[in-house]
């Protein structure tokens, strides 16, 4: 990258340090940081968005839909998470390509499960094998994103199934007596408030959504944990302009201290967030806000 | 082959006992079962030597980061942060890395880089600070009245520790304490997933249910399987801690008695 790296056998202490870590694969692995945080980005309202709809769901009078929805949130309790994953990344790759293949091939009589394979007609493939690497690639990164929406959406949908039950009901009965609709009170009455009560838990969730991000490894996406074992293995002469001995004891420390410091900087902003919404609530937070700093200590005698 | 057979040649597959040779193609209910159930043992062996060592260590990183002073509470503050900030995945790459350039200088570490002793060392340090975060808790909310009580009966130091607070903090613990310990049965199916290898496919339940779904790219067989030995797993602890929950509240009226109560998952 920089002009003196052109002969990095000559190089030595902080410059070749400087060389090494700007090489084209190490911008693989700051590629890969970019990764997990789209994954996040993509992630976390997906799965507010799943979480609604199943704490919605659970909520709902229709007897089926309320099923379906507390299914949703039990299924995920009980089961090891990452059984989840491996499961989900393969189940929803052959459930759309099964639908495509009904779709796009109907007249094909042969059985779809032969034995150990799963055959379906070249056109349903998913992506299409013409299609190229960076299809492949995008592909993967969606099942993967699909299946931390699924999963974690479950466990959203338990935090805010729990957070509408505990806005005070009397609220509810106050909405229906101003002749509102249970839609009506449902989303200016219910939804607005209940959100003081989701965020221990949403923040909860954020943390292990973080420290779940590593997990993208085993759905064969080329993420941070790949590129350092790949980077951090020993390196000859032969393959590389920068031997060294196994390293992957120290890329695996920087991802260790990468997590920390994330986890530990979303701790803070999570904290200022839970102070912003507790302004003005009934709540015991919010009375301290109210009070002030003087009047604490009064709260505590 | 009747389902028997199979049960003699895989049921203790996974500790090296049996069959050498995994089944390779016509792969049955039976086998199926058979196999990711003898990889339940080794989930139970992580799960139940992590948590009885965790246990003991939790309580006194707990006590220590409850301490006035500095030199104690500090390293029991770094420690949970550093276990329950970081992924438990990233954690077990990092040990078994490390394990393995300590064994170039060290010989001792060579059996570190085995996971029957390095993930159980990981697992234990992990469950450790997660308990020790729970238990800090509770102890944080022991009654002043109780403490005072025992104050009044003369007691103090080791005797009072033992005696008062040590069973109302574990009273109060108890329910969260539930939970992570399933979690922790959990999080054993990282293990062989992460750098610790299985040695001659010796592998836990999850590496043998994801075994049979490569082989036979049906995911609707085996993860079914692993969710029905987890959910059996999950309800014999949840038993287990209930009785030990019983005996813990025995002594306080039936309504306040704290129930078990499963909270939403955690992946560490």
């Amino acid at each position: 990258m920089f002009e003196f790296c052109a002969d990095p056998a000559s190089l030595a202490g902080i410059e070749w340090l400087s060389c090494y870590l700007t090489t084209g694969k190490h911008m693989g692995l700051y590629w890969a940081v970019g990764t997990v945080l789209l994954l996040l980005a993509i992630t976390a309202p997906a799965a507010l968005l799943f979480g609604f709809g199943g704490a919605a769901a659970a909520r709902s009078h229709f007897r089926p839909l309320s099923w379906f929805g507390k299914g949703y949130i039990a299924i995920v309790r009980g089961v090891p998470d990452i059984a989840f994953f491996l499961f989900f990344v393969i189940a929803l790759d052959q459930g759309f390509e099964w639908i495509r293949h009904q779709i796009k091939c109907p007249d094909w009589d042969q059985p779809i499960r032969q034995g150990n394979d799963f055959i379906v007609c070249a056109a349903a493939k998913l992506p299409l094998s013409s299609s190229p690497q960076v299809y492949h690639e995008v592909y993967g990164f969606f099942l993967a994103v699909l299946t931390f929406a699924l999963v974690f959406g479950a466990f959203a949908a338990n935090v805010l199934y729990g957070a509408m039950r505990a806005v005070p009901h009397a609220q509810m009965e106050t909405a229906e007596a101003y002749g509102m609709s249970h839609r009506q009170a449902f989303w200016r009455i219910m939804v607005p408030q209940m959100w003081v009560y989701a965020l221990p838990g949403l923040s909860n969730l954020w943390m292990v959504l973080i420290k779940a991000t590593p997990l993208l490894f085993l759905l064969g996406v080329e993420d941070i944990v790949y590129w350092a074992r790949e980077l951090g293995g020993m390196k000859t002469p032969q393959f590389t302009d920068y031997p060294h001995a196994d390293w992957r004891v120290w890329y695996f420390l920087a991802l260790l201290v990468f997590y920390l410091a994330f986890t530990h900087v979303s701790e803070i902003v999570l904290a200022r967030i839970s102070r912003r919404l507790s302004h003005g609530q009934a709540t015991l937070a919010g009375e301290k806000l109210r009070k002030g700093p003087r009047g604490r200590g009064k709260a505590a005698a | 082959m009747s389902c028997w057979d199979t049960i003699a040649d895989y049921a203790l597959r996974s500790q090296g006992i049996g069959e050498r040779l995994l089944p390779r193609s016509d792969f049955t209910l039976c086998q199926q079962f058979t196999l990711i159930g003898s990889g339940m043992i080794w989930n139970i062996y992580f799960g139940v030597l992590a948590l009885v060592s965790g246990f003991m260590l939790a309580t006194g990183v707990a006590v220590a980061k409850a301490h006035h002073q500095l030199w104690l509470r500090k390293p029991a503050e770094w420690f949970i942060f550093v276990f329950r900030g970081s992924p438990l995945f990233i954690q077990f790459f990092f040990a078994y890395f490390l394990f393995q350039s300590l064994k170039a200088g060290y010989p001792f570490f060579g059996a570190f880089t085995a996971a029957w002793l390095g993930a159980l060392l990981v697992l234990f340090l992990n469950t450790a600070a997660y308990s020790a975060e729970i238990f800090y808790g509770a102890l944080m909310s022991v009654p002043k009245g109780d403490v005072e009580a025992a104050d009044a009966y003369g007691m103090s130091g080791w005797p009072r520790f033992r005696r008062v607070i040590w069973p109302t903090m574990l009273r109060l613990a108890w329910p969260a304490y539930t939970n992570e310990a399933i979690f922790l049965f959990h999080a054993t199916t990282l293990v062989f997933f992460s750098g610790f290898p299985a040695s001659q496919q010796r592998g836990d339940a999850l590496y043998y249910a994801s075994y049979f779904a490569d082989k036979t790219f049906n995911p609707f067989i085996p993860y079914p399987i692993l969710a029905f030995y987890f959910i059996l797993l999950t309800l014999t602890v949840i038993g287990l801690f209930g009785l030990v929950n019983k005996r813990l509240n025995h002594h306080l009226p039936k309504e306040r008695r704290a129930k078990i109560r499963l909270r939403v998952n955690l992946i560490r």
